[in-house]
């Protein structure tokens, strides 16, 4: 009994202090609280940050914000929203697809919060709007700063774009964080370093009058600006490198392998980004989504090729570092191959044969027999195990979202992926590039990079530093080493990289037409990757098959050989043979960044 | 004993039709009024939404009529069924987390194919039940040893569901139980204890906290750290009871509630559409309604016979006035953001049931009293 009125007491108790803060609330501060209720209603408007801006290494923009004006439409203080449309579509020009977007948002918006109805208003619109302004309460017009892309498509599968906020991207962020922010990265450098070039809201919270009018404003936090990139591609040499393709599709990697830095991102053909940051029309979509060089698709990142003969220079340093070759032991290419007891014929690329070869014939001539030859002698399981050292069939971990990560075949993958054994036949493809493997471009140009800095590995970046709003000091995004690859013997890399030498210097070498008048000693090695198969004794005529059954032209490189500073991969697709459509590509950004130009 | 007698005798005829069936009329009363209040505001809230009412009406209908149902059951019959309740509350809990559907990014929720069943909400019930039960078959005030598993009982189904996460109804159903050991004469030794021990246990509590509920306590700490995100709630509630003033806005002219200012305004921050609209004096009399039931019900469970009924009612009247404070307090800007709606008042909520078969139960507990004379 006792108890019970303990509890009673303590239920009053509790009540008292509740009546007491309701006496404060509806009494005390009655007037403050009206005051924000009723006759000055508060608002609470966010302060959308400004977005980083994107430069490249010597500071030419690539991606920065223009002032545009938008019409926002605040629907409490509208009464009859269709009559006030019909009106407006008068003054600006409202399309079917505004109309709709407008009507979508207007569902899910509180009715005092604006509705953009148009972005982007010409100047005589906004001039058109001003003089009838008063006319149309609940309508105004915004200044905002719009995404623009000065370049338009250059380097556009580096840079992405931004879009819109949609439902898909409200899943993956914070809404409260992008109060008054209308768009966001999609993809590329913009969707990878969102975080870092979206900035943080500021809001003020301000009094308004009946119709909405600010009156003034009480508290404001202003936003913090995002951060600018600085990247470390050179906007001059992807100029160079893109127009160097001539309409081609295919895609091209350049890096200082020094550091990792890319210094050109290729994937052609391009697109313009400014397309795609107000909303693109679905004409215009279907076209390039229905185009058959595919423009919207990321070659240099998500385009996976057979590497074909680019990938012997590799094979070859595994054979001479796992002790299976020596450096001048000689093979007798007859122009075909066979497994000991199989009748199948594995054909060279050269129909009568290179006669005797040793390492350094086999790689400046690509003679497919040595390279069959040598990978049955390794055998799949330390083929496998060598070239993943350089990174094949993994995904480079370069700072731009959506690498995919190729194929490097094994035992293991076989019997996973197909429930089938191993091969040798397959080996033997295996080892001239073809078969199963496939490389991106970016793992291609991280490999050679690799190749050119004796076994040391960096991960390939695009963003250098970064850059405070307020600041003029640039912070270095610290480059990242990868597990070195051991070194055996320094002559073996030497032997392959003199090999590959001769493949641009040599006098028999099939890159040979771009090493004639070079002004500096270049390393490479060409590549012809089949897209389909022939059958026994077919030949390959060019002029006979639809172009999409064509080769695919690859050529890797490095330049200066005694002190690289870039290393090149580029794949042309249905390009033919590497040498006559890839290594003259590949000279020509040697050349635009390695040649002094007279200033 | 005689008083008790003369008094039942004197009131035979006027408590005749309750005690047949199973009604207290005051109770009744009071729920009844508070629900038709609720109905007026939340019309308004709902800005004229009909068919929000007719639903809160269908709800309300059920509750009642559940709360009718387990008013004839006799608390003898519910002390013996109450360890075979307890566990199969405890049972379904586990279930729930080995199999439950995650809702809402929790896991409440036993789908049994034909129902869709929350068993945190039996242990609302099962729990002081099952505490009474215990305590009650020995003399009081309880030994050590029996308090220490006591509490076993209330601490084990409190974790089980503040793991789900369900934290709200883990420390409701905690407080339910501690009521029980409180009116069983838990000493103010121990209660001193258990003060500085839950003191104590904050930080480990804020280290098992999920971010969201992190994040309110940090919001009731300083709401206008966040105001566009989790401290605008707050912030708008405080501005839609605080411009109510004395008298209020009118019934449909709160301009928080019906320019949107102020979210979830059906459900959770109810109140403080009841405070915009009808002001100080509205909320009166709502406060005023709300301290009768409780009084009555904690008048009901010291009349109890049994030990049994007086623990267990006690601690069902608390628990409702736990709903009512913890509500009121959170639009009011003195506790955190918990979700507990106001109850009967507030829109929705699987609770109205649970809350309302414990009104049943006080009230078997009140007109099964053996009248000793006849």
């Amino acid at each position: 009994m006792q108890r019970s009125v303990q509890a009673l007491i303590f239920a009053a108790v509790l009540v008292a202090v509740l009546i007491g803060r309701l006496v404060y609330l509806q009494v005390l501060a009655h007037e403050h609280y009206i005051t924000l209720s009723d006759d000055n209603r508060i608002k609470i408007l966010p302060l959308p940050p400004n977005r980083g801006l994107i430069f490249d290494r010597n500071g030419l923009i690539l991606a920065d914000n223009l002032p545009s004006y938008r019409l926002e439409l605040t629907l409490e203080q509208i009464h009859d929203i269709d009559s006030t449309l019909d009106a407006l579509s008068k003054l600006v020009n409202i399309r079917d697809v505004d109309r709709k977007r407008f009507e979508k948002l207007r569902q899910r918006t509180p009715a005092f919060k604006p509705v953009a109805l148009r972005f982007h208003l010409s100047d005589d619109e906004v001039a058109r709007f001003a003089i009838d302004r008063h006319r149309f309460p609940g309508v105004d017009i915004v200044a905002g700063l719009s995404r623009h892309y000065p370049h338009g498509p250059l380097s556009v599968h580096a840079l992405g774009y931004v879009g819109r906020i949609d439902e898909r991207d409200l899943q993956r962020i914070d809404a409260s964080d992008y109060s008054g922010t209308t768009h966001i990265g999609k993809v590329g450098i913009e969707r990878t370093y969102e975080d870092v070039l979206h900035g943080t809201v500021g809001y003020r919270q301000v009094e308004t009058n009946a119709e909405g009018r600010i009156l003034r404003t009480l508290v404001r936090t202003p936003p913090v600006p995002g951060e600018n990139l600085y990247l470390t591609m050179d906007a001059e040499l992807q100029s160079v490198a893109e127009q160097a393709f001539a309409g081609k599709a295919g895609a091209a990697i350049a890096i200082d392998p020094s550091n990792g830095d890319i210094l050109a991102f290729v994937s052609q053909p391009t697109y313009d980004p400014n397309l795609f940051v107000n909303g693109i029309d679905t004409e215009t979509y279907e076209a390039l989504r229905d185009d058959d060089k595919q423009p919207l698709f990321n070659r240099a990142l998500r385009g996976q090729y057979p590497p074909g003969s680019t990938l012997k220079p590799f094979v070859a340093l595994g054979g001479l570092e796992q002790g299976i070759i020596s450096e001048h032991a000689d093979t007798y290419c007859p122009g075909f191959y066979r497994l000991p007891g199989k009748a199948r014929k594995y054909r060279d690329w050269k129909r009568g044969g290179h006669g005797t070869v040793d390492l350094t014939t086999a790689i400046a001539q690509s003679c497919d027999v040595y390279f069959y030859d040598l990978a049955l002698s390794m055998g799949i399981d330390r083929l496998h195990s060598y070239l993943s050292l350089f990174g094949f069939g993994k995904r480079t971990g370069i700072d731009i979202i959506g690498e995919l990560p190729g194929l490097l075949p094994s035992r293991q993958w076989k019997r996973a992926t197909r429930n089938l054994p191993w091969f040798p036949g397959e080996t033997l493809i295996t080892g001239i590039g073809q078969g199963f493997m496939l490389t991106t471009p970016v793992q291609l140009a991280s490999a050679t990079a690799t190749l050119s800095e004796y076994g040391r590995r960096l991960k390939p970046r695009i963003v250098a530093s970064t850059q405070q709003y307020d600041d003029i000091e640039l912070t270095p995004v610290p480059f990242e080493p990868l597990a070195d690859i051991p070194v055996e013997e320094t002559h073996h890399w030497i032997t392959v990289i003199n090999a590959m030498r001769e493949v641009v210097h040599g006098k028999r070498g099939t890159a040979r037409k771009i090493g004639k008048d070079s002004e500096f000693d270049i390393a490479g090695k060409t590549g012809t990757a089949q897209v389909f198969g022939l059958k026994q004794e077919e030949k390959y005529e060019a002029d006979k098959l639809a172009e999409e059954l064509h080769d695919h032209s690859l050529f890797i490189a490095f330049a200066p050989i005694d002190k690289p500073r870039i290393a090149i991969a580029v794949v042309v697709e249905h390009g033919g043979g590497g040498s006559a459509v890839a290594a003259p590509i590949a000279r020509i950004i040697l050349d635009q960044y390695l040649v002094e130009k007279p200033s | 004993m005689s008083t008790l007698l003369d008094t039942s005798r004197e009131d035979a005829s006027k408590r005749d039709w309750q005690h047949i069936l199973h009604f207290d009329a005051a109770l009744l009363f009071g729920l009844l009024a508070i629900s038709a209040l609720g109905l007026f505001v939340l019309y308004s809230s709902a800005g004229g939404d009909t068919q929000l009412v007719t639903r809160q009406i269908l709800r309300l209908g059920i509750a009642f009529g559940g709360m009718v149902i387990v008013a004839q059951l006799r608390p003898q019959w519910l002390q013996r069924w109450t360890p075979w309740l307890y566990g199969l509350g405890l049972t379904l809990l586990i279930a729930v987390l080995a199999a439950g559907d995650v809702g809402k990014g929790a896991q409440r929720w036993l789908d049994l194919g034909f129902v869709r069943f929350q068993p945190s909400e039996m242990m609302k019930l099962a729990v002081p039940m099952m505490v009474a039960w215990y305590l009650s078959d020995k003399r009081l005030p309880p030994t050590y040893s029996r308090l220490l598993i006591a509490g076993a009982l209330i601490v084990t189904p409190v974790l089980l569901i503040a793991v789900q996460p369900d934290l709200g109804t883990s420390l409701l159903i905690a407080s339910a139980g501690f009521f029980v050991l409180f009116l069983a004469g838990l000493s103010w030794k121990l209660l001193g204890g258990l003060g500085l021990l839950a003191t104590a246990g904050a930080p480990v509590l804020w280290h098992f906290m999920h971010d969201y509920q992190r994040q309110r306590v940090i919001t009731f700490l300083d709401p206008e750290q966040d105001p566009l995100g989790t401290g605008y709630h707050i912030i708008q509630s405080k501005i839609a009871i605080g411009s109510g003033g004395l008298f209020g806005k009118g019934w449909l002219n709160g301009t928080q509630a019906h320019l949107e200012f102020l979210p979830e305004r059906s459900t959770d921050f109810i109140f403080a559409v009841l405070g915009e609209e009808f002001g100080l004096f509205g909320i009166g009399v709502i406060v005023v309604i709300y301290s009768f039931i409780i009084v009555r019900s904690l008048y009901i469970a010291a009349q109890a016979q049994d030990t049994y009924g007086r623990l267990l009612g006690g601690s069902l009247a608390m628990t409702f006035f736990i709903y009512f404070i913890v509500n009121t307090g959170m639009v009011t800007g003195l506790l955190p953001v918990v979700g507990l709606p106001l109850p009967l008042v507030s829109y929705g909520g699987t609770s109205m049931v649970t809350l309302m078969a414990g009104f049943g139960i006080l009230m078997s507990i009140h007109t099964h009293r053996k009248l000793l004379a006849t």
